[in-house]
């Protein structure tokens, strides 16, 4: 009977859970799964994908978004060196001082600058983007369920409206984007940017790179706490072998 | 059995302060029930995890601004800049998580055994006084990153406190320090953050102390009788209790490594916004239960005292429960009863997480109203009318008698 009453809660439980994710996945939106090289247990991040991210990045999304808690000295995980840092970032003036005379002045960027905002604020980014707020991207990756796949999805996802659906004036179609009205244009069309590497700049490849590179951005340190997390979880499973032993042991002699 | 120091300095100490004697006594030579199973490790992981939030916080704090044109940026200082800086603090916002999966298995394992029960009905309100404690101090932790959901979770469960009639709204703006959640309250809620854990540590002594006067309950009900039935904490329960934590942090890493955002909410990455109301305001999981409770309500005071309610009813369980006998293994009727009320709360925390439309409602209402109904009707009734199975006379006799059936087993 007990067993019955057990089985029967469980059952009940399990039933009700996975109704609830069905019903919960029948209203959202179903995005494109791409198989990640940063994924799973042992995933890294593409550093080429990653470094052409960036290019898709500074040439294309900078124009409207900003990336503001990402330092240029960070680059150097993705494998530029410090000379080519320092050159990503003197591309960039900064406003610096008050200098000795209590002027300020505009030098070029160092690696420690972060990335330089398009707009100088919230009403100005606003006023050129039709009332709409580009976002920042330093954590959208973090900040949507499914985060990778969300950006891929929303970038790859512009098409035409399916008949009937209105699109507002100023806003456009997206298969991904919850409501489908996105103020955002289709930002990426095909050879946009041109890959120094060769690839070719397929609209599919620059939305995976500047996935890539978003994913980093957000979470700069997942390589180290993966790898770390390894070694305390190998660590541990040791050390509960040998506290088990001592258990056994101690325990041995008890009547 | 007294402590006798053999090192004359910690003979010098004892003879002027006996705190080593205390902790020989309390964490060495306490005599233990020698059949506690693996259920009762969860008291000192629910320890060990106190600290571990004590210590990744302190240092957190080093590095963190409770301003509100500052916080969010600072934690991102200490996720991307400071060393280690990402994992203390999915060490702490994990760490909260796996605080309260410790508390709550401690709390069901208490329930199931009766360990609330005479005379350890002042402990089980001790650790009720320290289980509302971190649900204050999780509360205001949880605001201090000021992200989305840091401030619509302020500001959601602050309003409750404006279902007060009549001085319900001066009470909010009390709580605020303003006319909104603002930069008063995650000043107040950081330093109140910092405040009550080592309030805690405080009621967790007195827990303890209060533990070690009625001694462990154990997995039979039955109180120690003879020197056969107990067995010193060391080593014993000491080495029984680090392979406790060694699993136990295996599973903790497996959170903290693989997946650190898995238990907190997307939205809380974007920073807190005023003008912004997320489509679904969400607690973190431990308070869903609860979070159910108040929604089942379609009234707002309702709803709030119905909540405290929950918690409150807990208080009096140890009068409730009519049942002389302490452990569910010797009340048949009982021991599904708690699992269906195991049930109950489960589906409590899946129906807090969902909207509240629909089949939902009709579910937490259902789910609520059994939840009342099992503490306040069930646990009485079922105390006078249950026939208990025939109690074994002393623990060692029920260890006893199971020994051969685990070397039979082993053999065959």
């Amino acid at each position: 009977m007990l067993k019955l009453v057990k089985s029967l809660s469980i059952a009940a439980l399990v039933s009700l859970t996975v109704l609830g994710n069905a019903q919960a996945s029948g209203d959202a939106i179903e995005l494109k799964e791409v198989d990640w090289e940063h994924g799973g247990i042992f995933g890294t991040y593409d550093r080429a994908a990653a470094q052409r991210g960036l290019q898709v990045y500074r040439e294309v999304c900078s124009g409207c978004h900003s990336l503001k808690l990402v330092a240029f000295r960070s680059l150097a995980d993705l494998g530029f060196n410090e000379d080519e840092i320092k050159a990503i970032a003197a591309q960039s003036d900064y406003s610096d001082g008050p200098d000795k005379d209590g002027e300020m002045f505009d030098r070029p960027g160092k690696p420690s600058d972060k990335f330089p905002s398009p707009f100088a604020n919230e009403q100005a980014a606003r006023a050129s983007n039709g009332g709409a707020l580009p976002p920042d991207l330093s954590l959208l990756v973090k900040a949507r369920e499914d985060g990778d796949d969300y950006v891929y999805s929303v970038l790859t996802g512009f098409e035409e409206a399916p008949a009937g659906f209105t699109v507002p004036e100023g806003m456009h179609y997206n298969a991904y984007f919850p409501g489908h009205n996105i103020a955002m244009p289709p930002p990426l069309s095909a050879d946009a940017v041109e890959y120094s590497d060769g690839t070719p700049a397929t609209v599919e490849q620059m939305a995976h790179d500047v996935t890539v590179f978003m994913t980093w951005a957000a979470e700069p340190k997942m390589e180290v706490r993966k790898s770390m997390g390894l070694k305390v979880i190998l660590f541990l499973l040791i050390l509960a072998a040998i506290f088990y032993a001592v258990k056994r042991k101690v325990w041995a002699d008890l009547h | 059995m007294s402590f006798e120091p053999k090192n004359s300095a910690v003979k010098w100490v004892e003879d002027r302060l006996p705190i080593t004697g205390m902790l020989h006594h309390a964490l060495y030579e306490y005599p233990t029930p020698k059949n506690l199973s693996y259920w009762w490790t969860f008291g000192s992981l629910a320890g060990v995890m106190l600290v571990v939030q004590i210590v990744t916080g302190v240092v957190l704090a080093m590095h963190y601004t409770p301003h509100v044109d500052m916080a969010f940026n600072s934690v991102e200082h200490i996720m991307r800049d400071v060393n280690y800086g990402w994992l203390l603090r999915y060490m702490h916002a994990n760490g909260a998580s796996m605080f309260f999966i410790v508390v709550y298995l401690h709390i069901f394992r208490g329930l199931y055994y009766g360990s609330y029960k005479a005379p350890r009905e002042l402990l089980w309100w001790l650790g009720l006084v320290i289980f509302l404690l971190m649900m204050a101090t999780a509360f205001m932790g949880y605001v201090l990153p000021w992200g989305q959901m840091s401030f619509w979770g302020a500001t959601v469960i602050t309003n409750l406190f404006s279902a007060i009639p009549v001085v319900g709204e001066s009470i909010v703006n009390w709580l605020w320090g303003g006319f909104a959640v603002g930069n008063p309250t995650l000043n107040r809620f950081f330093s109140l953050h910092y405040l009550l854990p080592f309030i805690i540590v405080g009621v967790v002594i007195l827990h303890i102390w209060s533990l070690h006067t009625s001694g462990s309950n154990n997995p039979t009900g039955l109180d120690l009788k003879d020197k056969q039935d107990s067995i010193p904490f060391h080593p014993y329960y000491t080495v029984k209790d680090l392979f406790g934590l060694a699993i136990f942090l295996i599973f903790f890493s497996a959170f903290l490594f693989y997946a650190p955002n898995y238990l907190g909410h997307p939205d809380n990455y974007l920073p807190a916004n005023p003008l912004v109301t997320p489509a679904h305001i969400v607690p973190e999981w431990y308070f869903l239960p609860f979070y159910a409770i108040l929604r089942a309500v379609p009234d707002k005071l309702g709803g709030v005292m119905l909540m405290f309610g929950a918690i409150a009813v807990l208080f009096a369980l140890p009068w409730l429960d009519k049942s002389r006998v302490r452990s569910a293994r010797y009340r048949p009727i009982f021991k599904q009863l708690f699992w269906v009320f195991v049930a109950d709360c489960v589906l409590l925390t899946y129906i807090g997480g969902k909207p509240p439309e629909g089949a939902f409602i009709i579910w937490g209402r259902i789910a609520t109203i059994y939840y009342f109904f099992h503490l306040l009707i069930l646990l009485p009734v079922v105390g006078l009318l249950e026939k208990p199975k025939p109690l074994p006379a002393s623990i060692s006799e029920d260890v006893l008698s199971k020994k051969p059936v685990v070397e039979e087993a082993a053999n065959a």
